[in-house]
């Protein structure tokens, strides 16, 4: 059964596509890293993390880790983007 | 008007020596005055990959020393008449390549040849910053794996921050992407980045798609510059590259698989 589906798959060209989880992964360290590289990183945003993190956790415990605050650039425009990651079971604390 | 121009990577392995030789030989093919010049002090390759190694005596360092004259340590290319090679040296501390002694090296030169060809180590040291400092354009070399292409994003970073270009103010060192090792039957399967993948993620203009292929290794074991294979697919584009850089308008060869047929995919034939 399964080599018949991995057969299918490979011939509907169905397997995974590496090479795109490649270039999300790219897309990522990338934004982050030429954010980092001064110039253009603007010095607020570790501030903006630390007191965004603050206000979540009056409410919800969170893994100091789970959060995640980026700037990317889109274009002409920059792209505020945060990312949390809620615990299974959020409990106001 | 003398161009400097630096093949540069970030990462090692990935075709920088290899494109060098091809790149400066092109241009020489041409009818410009070209020298490569090894900046990888202490792991010289160059003159191994253009076939010249029994013929080195001076190098870049006992040039900048005053050890010898820039004359005598040109050693002349088999294959082209117009092309010259500066050895790197293989015994000497890489911190002899001092940045003001690479900056009259590089201005003597100017004086005399069309091109001037920089071959940087691997790497973002000093050896790296030496290579890139007086460029006026990059050649950035790049594999279609993940870790070249963020040494790349790397070094386009340091060109646009640290060249003299950049602390000078004047206009930016002029980047091209050159993706080596190119393999369209893998790229077709959704195994390895696509050439449009590199270039919408490092955002510079594409000069060039190198395929994978057995001749370079053939190549380099004979000391010819890939270029030189006839026939071949990387000879062919590394004429293409150069014709580029040259300005001509040339369609990107070796950038889409052959359909494969049913056989193959069944059975996996390459």
């Amino acid at each position: 059964m399964s080599i018949i589906t991995t057969l299918l798959d490979y011939m509907r060209g169905n397997e995974k596509k590496n090479a795109a989880v490649a270039k999300e992964r790219l897309q990522i360290i990338l934004a982050h890293e030429r954010a980092g590289r001064g110039g253009c990183a603007p010095d607020y945003l570790p501030a903006l993390q630390e007191e965004l993190l603050e206000v979540i956790a009056k409410y919800i415990h969170i893994d100091r880790e789970k959060i995640k605050v980026q700037l990317e650039k889109h274009g002409d425009y920059d792209v505020l983007e945060l990312n949390v990651t809620l615990p299974e079971n959020a409990r106001v604390g | 008007m003398a161009k400097v121009i630096v093949v540069t990577s970030g990462k090692g392995g990935v075709g920088k020596t290899t494109t060098s030789a091809s790149f400066a030989s092109g241009l020489a093919l041409r009818g410009n005055k070209t020298v490569v010049i090894d900046f990888d002090v202490g792991l010289r390759n160059l003159d191994l990959i253009m076939g010249c190694e029994r013929r080195v005596v001076f190098d870049i360092i006992n040039v900048i020393n005053g050890d010898a004259a820039l004359n005598r340590a040109l050693i002349k290319d088999k294959h082209c008449d117009n092309l010259f090679v500066l050895p790197a040296s293989q015994t000497r501390d890489k911190d002899a390549l001092s940045l003001d002694g690479v900056g009259k090296i590089i201005d003597e030169l100017k004086e005399s040849f069309d091109c001037i060809v920089c071959d940087s180590p691997a790497g973002i040291e000093h050896g790296a910053f030496s290579a890139m400092y007086y460029a006026d354009e990059a050649l950035v070399v790049t594999n279609p794996e993940v870790s070249s292409v963020r040494d790349s994003d790397r070094i386009l970073g340091i060109l646009a921050a640290k060249s003299k270009r950049a602390v000078e103010g004047l206009e930016p060192v002029k980047e091209h992407l050159l993706v080596t090792r190119y393999n369209t039957g893998r790229v077709a399967a959704g195994e390895m980045l696509s050439v449009d993948d590199i270039q919408e993620i490092l955002r510079i203009p594409l000069l060039g798609v190198i395929p994978e292929s057995e001749s370079v290794l053939q190549a380099s074991n004979s000391g010819t510059p890939a270029i030189h294979l006839d026939k071949s697919d990387v000879a062919e584009a590394y004429k293409d590259l150069v014709a580029r850089f040259m300005g001509e308008e040339v369609p990107m060869r070796f950038v889409t698989a052959e359909k494969a047929s049913l056989f193959k995919r069944l059975f996996g034939g390459r």
